[in-house]
């Protein structure tokens, strides 16, 4: 008898492995925070839709490698005028869409033309500002004129606002989305989950995952367990706060990476007492980073001086412009002849790094003599009343688009600053497309905004990962809000 | 009877439409234009208001009321802002998940319940009764969410004989899709059954004290006849009545175990809806939980008039 479950043991034991050997897991259970409320990039803003569909489903001439640098895509290569203005690109042939359809120039010229139209709701519309007329010259080859030349064109064209979609599929993408990506899009169970199956008429390198489900978790506390179950492989942007629950166990992988998140307290700049450059300064003063990147994201993140995230190539560091210094802030409200201090309110948007963030800066700031009234909002209310109303004294909100030191420059935009010299170096950014005279201007840029200390900039929002340690290839950094699938496999 | 029904009728239609003037001002009222939370940070001020016009949102006030609730009427319930799909097949996706949810919940909550109340009601005072009903205010003391926690770590994590989250969908079969249920339909059940057995059994110790029932008693009929003959039937109309309030919010409240065990359910929807400002979704899922709840109530009165004669004879 025992004898007998002995051999038992050992053939299904051997046969387990044998099985296990056979071949490395294809599939892969992807958890993520929001749903997207459709599956069209070139429509809307929200993250949720890059996170499923970029560089999975959907191509644009060139892409956004995982550090950010410019690669191309369906665009093998270009050539650039002297002038800056006219961009050349030599397209993949052979491409197909999911739906069998051909790819050719004028899909090209279709995307980039639907996303600069009048009736466009492109929520990027600006990175298609300069166009001035696109071109096929032949179906494998597409002419960009530009107004003027513009340094972030060939970025631009990376980001997912800018994927090409064909004219037969365009209006129904949100439903049902046709790319010509390595993935296609097979369901989408609303509220619960998306799936996508790999394309077998990928022009590219094929990918090593059949199917991939992005399962939609809303709540940080089920994350754990779902991780714990196995029911879910992956988690590309975990809660930081759960971390200390999973990162001594073996069987995951907890990877702490960069974000484009600029976390910032947002200081309406027009507004008395916020006018004066000595109160916003004392405010840069009176902030402890280290203290807010412990209590508002569990010790992650890195404190930044300017509106640069500190993985991006032209960062410079100014964080040692205001060192956290009591004294220097009620001295420098004494000049502003509000040596009794003052009342403001900060508006906190739902995430937690604000909701958290916010009540250190309140009482950091109530050290110096700034007394401020919270009063939490949620997304809609801040959009409306913040960004929109400008009705607010701060705010704190993490700026997750990509190099995006530019909208201190747009007129009408929440902070309500407004400085020629540095409006003048952005113009002057936008015509340059020379590496070295772009990072000195930039570097430039991002002095001025220090020396005005225009908001209070706090901390570089992490990316935090969790996910199976036999998984390779997921993201360790997001230069922009993505979950490129193509290099992702199991080991074992 | 029939008056006592078409009175209730009436008052039901009338609930509606103050229902759908309340629920369309409120959503008017909150600040935030879906138009701006879809495009984000970076889109300008004409595309925003090229957006609204797109939607429909620049119409008067008025005439986008009549044009809602004309629809109502014939059961077109409009379409989502942001899925931009009829809002039906958004509410037909997530009534699959709730409704089976909330009768299992439901049932389950009804089966312990009703035999703890009348257990504790016969022994009143004793050992047995102190247990139940301490275990019961233990029930209605525990969070729902931090329940469902620890059933996930118990059935999911440690003995693997349960998802921790999610809905397969019912393509999956009948069994993975109620298996996923099973946890949350607890979660639910269990503070909703420590309520509904206090109350059965305060209704069941007020019966007992009848006068009909020592009637019942002294003419020799034994005491579990009594109990379920006689005493029960009467002591269903205060149970009924929490029944029926707990299926509603078992229905549209499970906001937070929907988040726990991620269930693409209707709380999660209309949740979902408000935080994007999906407001014609907000509307429509809102006048469907009222007309649902009306419904109930109605069935609740109809019921009373069943086991009440006395309602029948009222005018």
């Amino acid at each position: 008898m025992k004898l007998w479950k002995t051999i038992l043991a050992a053939v299904v034991l051997s046969f387990a492995a044998a099985t296990s050997a056979f071949a490395a897991r294809t599939d892969l259970v992807i958890g993520i925070p929001l749903e997207p409320p459709h599956l069209d990039p070139t429509a809307g803003a929200a993250a949720a839709i890059d996170e499923v569909l970029y560089a999975n489903v959907f191509e644009g001439l060139t892409r956004i490698g995982p550090n950010g640098e410019v690669m191309p895509d369906l665009a093998e290569s270009w050539t650039i005028s002297d002038d800056g203005k006219t961009y050349t690109f030599k397209l993949h042939t052979g491409v197909k869409f999911h739906d069998g359809s051909d790819f050719s120039g004028d899909d090209v010229k279709f995307s980039l033309d639907r996303a600069r139209a009048d009736n466009s709701v492109n929520a990027q519309k600006g990175l298609f500002a300069q166009i001035d007329k696109v071109d096929v010259v032949d179906p494998a080859t597409v002419k960009v004129t530009l107004k003027n030349p513009q340094g972030s064109f060939l970025y631009n064209m990376g980001w997912g606002d800018a994927v090409i979609v064909s004219p037969k599929s365009a209006d129904t993408n949100k439903e049902k989305p046709v790319g010509t990506g390595p993935f296609k899009f097979q369901s989408w169970a609303k509220g619960s989950s998306i799936t996508l199956v790999k394309s077998d008429n990928y022009w590219g390198a094929p990918v090593a995952l059949d199917k991939v489900e992005f399962r939609i978790v809303p709540d940080a506390a089920a994350a754990v367990p779902a991780l714990l179950s196995g029911d879910i492989q992956a988690f590309p942007f975990f809660d930081p706060d759960s971390v200390s629950q999973v990162k001594d166990d073996p069987r995951f992988k907890v990877v702490i990476g960069s974000t484009e998140g600029e976390t910032i307290l947002s200081i309406n700049n027009k507004k008395p007492p916020f006018d004066k450059l000595q109160v916003r300064q004392a405010i840069s003063f009176a902030l402890d980073r280290k203290a807010i990147i412990d209590g508002a994201s569990a010790g992650l993140g890195v404190p930044i001086g300017s509106h640069m995230s500190p993985a991006n190539k032209d960062y410079v560091d100014l964080t040692g412009l205001y060192p956290h210094n009591v004294d220097k802030a009620k001295e420098l409200l004494k000049e502003a002849g509000l040596e009794k201090g003052f009342k403001a309110t900060l508006k906190l948007p739902p995430p937690s790094y604000a909701r958290l963030g916010g009540e250190i800066i309140a009482s950091e700031l109530r050290d110096v003599g700034i007394d401020l009234e919270i009063i939490p909002v949620e997304w809609a209310q801040w959009l409306d009343q913040v960004f929109t109303k400008k009705d607010y004294d701060l705010t704190i909100v993490s700026h997750t688009e990509p190099n995006d030191i530019d909208i201190y420059s747009r007129k009408d935009y929440y902070f309500n600053y407004d400085n020629p010299a540095f409006d003048g170096i952005i113009a002057k950014l936008n015509l340059t497309s020379d590496e070295a005279k772009r990072k000195a201007l930039l570097a430039e840029a991002q002095k001025i905004l220090a020396d005005d200390a225009v908001v209070g900039f706090l901390y570089e929002l992490p990316k935090v990962g969790v996910w199976d340690a036999k998984l390779q290839g997921l993201w360790e950094n997001a230069p922009i809000q993505a979950n490129d699938l193509t290099k992702v496999k199991w080991t074992d | 009877m029939t008056t006592y029904l078409f009175k209730r009728l009436i008052i039901a239609a009338i609930t509606l439409v103050l229902a759908s003037m309340v629920v369309f001002a409120v959503m008017e009222i909150l600040p935030g234009d879906p138009a701006r939370l879809m495009l984000g940070f970076n889109a300008s001020a004409d595309q925003v208001e090229e957006l609204r016009n797109q939607m429909g949102l620049n119409a008067p006030l008025l005439l986008r009321y009549l044009h809602w609730a004309g629809g109502l009427l014939s059961l077109d319930f409009g379409r989502s802002y942001t899925y931009s799909v009829p809002v039906i097949d958004l509410v037909r996706e997530r009534v699959v998940v709730s409704l089976p949810l909330a009768l299992i919940a439901l049932a389950l909550s009804t089966v312990i319940a009703i035999p703890v109340g009348v257990f504790s009601a016969g022994r009143q005072g004793r050992a047995g009764d102190t247990f139940a009903m301490g275990a019961a205010q233990f029930g209605v003391a525990v969070p729902n969410f931090w329940f469902a926690l620890m059933l996930i770590y118990l059935f999911a994590v440690w003995l693997r004989l349960v998802p921790a989250g999610g809905f397969p969908g019912w393509g999956a079969g009948i069994w993975p899709a109620v298996k996923s249920l099973l946890l949350p339909a607890v979660a639910l059940a269990l503070p909703q059954a420590a309520i509904l057995a206090r109350v059965a059994r305060s209704a069941l110790i007020e019966v007992l004290n009848e006068d009909y029932i020592r009637t019942a008693r002294a003419k020799g009929l034994p005491y579990r006849a009594v109990l379920w003959r006689h005493a029960l039937r009467n002591a269903m109309i205060p149970v009924l009545t929490i029944l029926g309030l707990q299926f509603a919010f078992l229905l549209a409240g499970t906001i937070i175990i929907e988040n726990v065990f991620y269930l693409p359910g209707l709380g999660r929807l209309v949740f979902q809806a408000i935080t994007q400002r999906d407001l014609i979704v907000v509307e429509s899922v809102v006048m469907l939980l009222v007309a649902a709840v009306i419904a109930v109530n109605l069935l609740v009165d109809f019921y009373y008039a069943v086991v009440d004669p006395r309602l029948r004879g009222r005018q």
